[in-house]
């Protein structure tokens, strides 16, 4: 029957160990399968993903920390939304892997007395990496508890400084087809473009990520750099960003135009104002909530209340969705 | 199994006696063996991580995965008619009953996963999200219509019901569009519509195919 009880997910340092036994264990498969076409043409091998383990990426304990328990890296990083990848939740790690990272730049433009195009290299080397264990709620319904590593977006917003005109950042994940089968979908219009007030772009919540789990970031979790908003559905968080533009408007953002009924610019999570078609009252936390524990309750601003909810002062939640 | 070859099949005409293959008690038992694979899948992959697992988000997998075996066993269903009359395999009717019960089946874990897992029995919650929520309305809809399919299955109510039996059975029919129409507004926020399009098109397909028949039938006689 379909009533079984699931091994529990234990977020202690045992978790890494079947991780790294379950990734090595796809690379021989894959090795396998390819069999001597894979020594062979060592440039396919390199394309389609480092063979090697993910490079360490160092970070300090970063502040708004949970008590939460982080959720699996298993399913961190092969259950995930990222439509340039496919439809699917692990179409993302099975296609990513033709994501180049290198070399990599980011085009900041717009609204800004000091526009330009960093690199990756320069971008890591920005500001102090920390590490924040923030809550991952996305619009579907379900969440996850995520130990990200990076350093606020603020540091780089004040280095570029925006103009008084600068009253949203809009962020462009990379649109293209030869790395990214998804895109061929008509789904959404790409390229995927995000946008925050400054305000929100500013606060100390907001993360410009490059890591998880101490690690660099895997290719389906939006290599090599992502924005993460905790208090807002996961979708608010742009990935694999080429280019960040500070403009005067507010941007019509990729779900917002495709689907204006709902999903709404602000996007905040809010367990009172419900997705058309499902209540958002509740959420199911990957690893945690299923067979033997019913979904737990959604919080406003997915519990970053205290830090953001200033932000929103006089605004009806109901209409800015 | 007499009640299938009689008078109370949705056909008009009789069907003809002739050309019951003898394996047709071996036929049903791959059948009914086929049928029950979705679920021993579901059932391996739980137990013991068989063909990648459950995944991150078990009680989805298992939504999705019922809900799909639902609308492919209706559509299977369907086709039974227009395939044996395209064919001249009238045997294939037999088959019918059971494609429509494991139809009916699936659709029982498809809820029952939705009533246990995801919403524990809250029943307050699950009247809110059928009232609210259309695609849940579709869902529960197409549901509640298969349930007295299901229960006039067996050959006592098939005599029982006599004429009657057939027109109670068209309303899988509706069933179907329902059931199609809850899948396609699931999607629709995301207009993901790759998948459910091809059920949209195999039920339009069958349907059309009654209506053109039936038409043809008309202008004939």
């Amino acid at each position: 029957m379909l009533i079984r009880t699931p091994p529990r997910h234990d977020p202690t340092a045992s978790e890494i160990t079947p991780r790294r036994v379950w990734q090595r264990r796809r690379e021989l498969i894959r090795a396998a399968a390819a069999g001597l076409a894979l020594p062979a043409a060592p440039g396919l091998a390199l394309a389609q993903g480092p063979k090697a383990e993910p490079a360490k990426l160092p970070a300090k304990p970063g502040p708004f920390g949970t008590t939460d328990k982080p959720t699996p890296y298993k399913d961190v990083t092969t259950y995930n939304n990222f439509y340039e990848f496919g439809l699917d939740k692990d179409d993302p790690v099975k296609n990513a892997g033709r994501l180049k990272t290198r070399p990599w730049t980011v085009a900041v433009e717009g609204e800004v007395g000091k526009p330009g195009t960093f690199g990756i290299e320069e971008l890591l080397k920005l500001a102090p990496m920390e590490e924040r264990v923030y809550r991952m709620r996305c619009v579907e319904g379900w969440s996850m508890v995520i130990p990200w590593v990076g350093f606020p977006l603020s540091e780089l917003i004040k280095r570029v400084e925006p103009t008084g005109n600068a009253k949203f950042v809009e962020f462009y994940t990379l649109n293209d087809p030869k790395q990214m089968p998804g895109v061929s979908s008509s789904v959404i219009a790409w390229p995927y473009v995000e946008g925050l007030r400054m305000d929100e772009a500013n606060s100390p919540l907001t993360l410009l990520t490059f890591g998880l789990y101490g690690e660099v970031l895997p290719n389906q979790n939006g290599a090599p750099l992502r924005l993460v908003v905790p208090w807002k559905y996961g979708f608010k968080s742009g990935k694999s960003l080429v280019k960040i533009r500070f403009v005067e408007k507010q941007p019509v953002t990729s779900w917002n135009r495709s689907a204006p009924q709902e999903y709404g610019f602000y996007s905040n999570v809010n367990p009172n104002v419900d997705h058309p078609r499902w209540s958002q009252a509740t959420e199911r936390r990957i690893g945690e909530d299923g067979f033997i524990q019913r979904k737990r309750p959604t919080l406003m601003f997915n519990g970053y209340a205290d830090q953001v909810a200033s932000l929103y002062a006089g605004m009806d939640l109901k209409r800015f969705y | 199994m007499p009640a299938w070859t009689s008078s109370a099949s949705t056909e008009a005409r009789p069907a003809r006696r002739g050309g019951v293959p003898r394996a047709l008690p071996a036929i049903k038992a791959v059948l009914f063996a086929l049928a029950l694979l979705p679920l021993g899948r579901l059932v391996l992959a739980g137990t013991h991580g068989w063909f990648g697992g459950l995944g991150a988000n078990p009680i989805e997998l298992i939504t999705r995965s019922t809900g799909t075996w639902t609308l492919v066993f209706l559509c299977v269903g369907l086709a039974v008619t227009p395939v044996r009359r395209m064919t001249g395999l009238n045997w294939l009717v037999r088959l019918r009953r059971m494609i429509g019960l494991f139809a009916f089946f699936y659709a029982v874990l498809h809820l029952a996963t939705y009533v246990w897992f995801d919403q524990w029995f809250d029943v307050q919650a699950i009247v809110q999200d059928v009232i609210k929520r259309p695609f849940v309305t579709m869902g529960f809809a197409a549901f509640v219509l298969m349930v007295p399919l299901a229960a006039t299955s067996t050959d006592a109510m098939v005599r029982r019901l006599g004429r009657r039996w057939g027109a109670l059975h068209r309303l899988v029919y509706l069933a179907a569009v329902t059931g199609v129409l809850h899948y396609w507004w699931h999607k629709s926020g995301k207009n993901d519509y790759s998948e459910v399009g091809w059920y949209a098109a195999a039920v339009v397909l069958m349907l059309g195919w009654r209506l053109f028949d039936r038409l043809k039938a008309r202008a004939r006689g």
